[in-house]
């Protein structure tokens, strides 16, 4: 399972890639995998305000519905336009091509609070267990 | 069966059997069954061998279903009711002789529904509840009479729509019906459950065929407005209520008829509704159904409709809505607007298809 060691990580499976005053987020491998297929997704307009581990998105796949948190604090300055008619791109490219927001980081001191690769795939391997 | 997660199967329990939910995914096994040939571990279903003779047995007042007309050979949909009309199972007849009959119904309601049958069914000879030792796999598809043919079954692409017969297959006289809860042209196959692995590796042996769980079986019957019992239909809700009045016999004495005349004078106070949402949203199961502002009813099932692109689902209304009228879906702070329709949702299945076509000559 692809986990990129240039990303940072949360419990509920986002990831965020930091990029100066930027952080551009998605939901994880694991997490489109066990979702299954997606067929939607509403990220929170551009524009609005997030806060680290609180709401920013909605996924629904066959399955379920699932809240998807913001990993960071920030303004949202773009969203990904193509979620809304393919959603299943979450599914093919969670990393790159499925990302779901760009953040304007509040306050880069919050990301002491996220995983690293190595530490986010013990943790995945633990809840396999 | 342990080849289910050698395939990548993702496994849950559902009705006391440990199930497969998806194998390479829900919309590829759905799209693939809508095409080629779905193949489902359908095991944990029940089945019961009934031997009655209709002028000497009750048998006919259990089920809603008009057995006298039924010929050997053919299968009906209906229902065993409570005196107050509402479902206790809804299964499959198949008149197997004169007086032999094999009853299909659903897992976890296989042992309230034998305690029925023993506590009402008189003059009746055998019952005999082969749950445990007849395993089954549905073969689901438009090309699922091609596969079948392949296996020299001898005959079975000349099945119509809602007859069975008896197949020699791996060694075995099986059962095979033309019937099956996707849409599609496609096969019931009833094996003794140790020959179940091997046909399951026989039939997918077969390139059109490939494997499908319990999640796709969801969407394929939900584009088709197919009920499920215990999520669209349970004992407090009629057949009336659930929309199915055409697998009803009106001629006859039945359990629960006195109560389903009643509802008939009075007019039902809900009734079945299918829906198509506007968007790409799934409505589910408990989600409220609001019409003009005002809470009508409740959502019983609702999914993502891989055919149509858009989410469809069916509920229970406290009042009449005409189709085409525009409502409002709701649970949990999601809001999703949808249209009342007609059911199918799904217009271009292969089940009644009336000839097989050959791909190539016999």
């Amino acid at each position: 399972m692809p986990i990129p060691d240039n990303l940072l990580y949360t419990k509920d499976h986002e990831w965020v890639k930091i990029d100066g005053v930027t952080g551009t987020m998605g939901i994880t491998d694991y997490a489109q995998d066990s979702l299954g297929d997606i067929t939607f997704v509403d990220v929170t307009k551009a524009g609005s305000t997030v806060t680290q581990f609180q709401w920013c998105a909605t996924v629904e796949s066959v399955k379920a519905a699932s809240d998807v948190f913001a990993p960071l604090s920030g303004e949202v300055v773009e969203v990904n336009a193509e979620l809304a008619s393919h959603p299943e791109l979450v599914n093919k490219s969670p990393y790159e091509a499925g990302w779901f927001a760009i953040i304007k980081i509040a306050d880069i001191s919050e990301k002491s609070k996220l995983m690293t690769a190595s530490q986010y795939r013990a943790f995945i391997e633990g809840l396999s267990k | 069966m342990g080849n289910h997660k050698e395939l990548g199967a993702k496994l849950a329990p559902f009705g006391g059997w440990l199930m497969p939910i998806q194998y390479s995914g829900i919309i590829d096994e759905h799209n693939w069954t809508r095409s080629a040939a779905g193949l489902f571990d359908i095991c944990h279903m029940g089945e019961f061998l009934i031997e009655a003779d209709l002028s000497k047995s009750n048998l006919g007042e259990l089920v809603t279903v008009n057995l006298a007309a039924m010929t050997n050979g053919s299968c009906r949909y209906g229902f065993m009711l409570n005196e107050e009309g509402g479902i206790i199972d809804d299964l499959l007849v198949y008149r197997v002789a004169d007086s032999q009959w094999m009853i299909v119904v659903n897992a976890a309601t296989t042992a309230n529904d034998e305690a029925y049958l023993r506590g009402h069914l008189t003059g009746a000879g055998r019952l005999e509840n082969v749950s445990e030792s007849l395993g089954k796999l549905d073969l689901q598809g438009p090309q699922s009479a091609e596969v079948l043919r392949n296996l020299k079954t001898g005959g079975v692409e000349a099945l119509q729509y809602y007859t069975f017969g008896y197949f020699t297959l791996l060694g075995e006289k099986i059962i095979i019906s033309r019937t099956g809860y996707t849409g599609e042209l496609g096969y019931e196959l009833y094996m003794p459950v140790g020959k179940i692995p091997e046909l399951w590796q026989v039939l997918l042996a077969d390139k059109r065929v490939k494997p499908v769980g319990l999640g796709a079986r969801d969407t394929l019957r939900l584009e088709m407005g197919y009920g499920l019992y215990g999520q669209d239909m349970d004992d407090t809700i009629s057949p009336l209520e659930a929309g199915c009045d055409r697998f009803i016999d009106w001629d006859k004495e039945f359990i629960g008829k006195a109560a389903l005349l009643r509802q008939k004078q009075n007019g039902v106070h809900r009734r079945r509704v299918y829906f198509t949402a506007d968007s790409r949203r799934s409505p589910r199961h408990n989600y409220r159904i609001i019409y003009h502002e005002a809470d009508i009813g409740v959502v019983t099932s609702g999914a993502f409709a891989p055919s149509l692109g858009a989410g469809v689902g069916m509920g229970l209304a406290l009042r009449d809505v005409a189709f085409g009228e525009q409502i409002t879906l709701t649970g949990t702070g999601v809001f999703i607007s949808a249209k009342v329709v007609r059911k199918p949702f799904y217009e271009n299945g292969s089940a009644q298809r009336k000839e097989i076509k050959h791909a190539y000559p016999r």
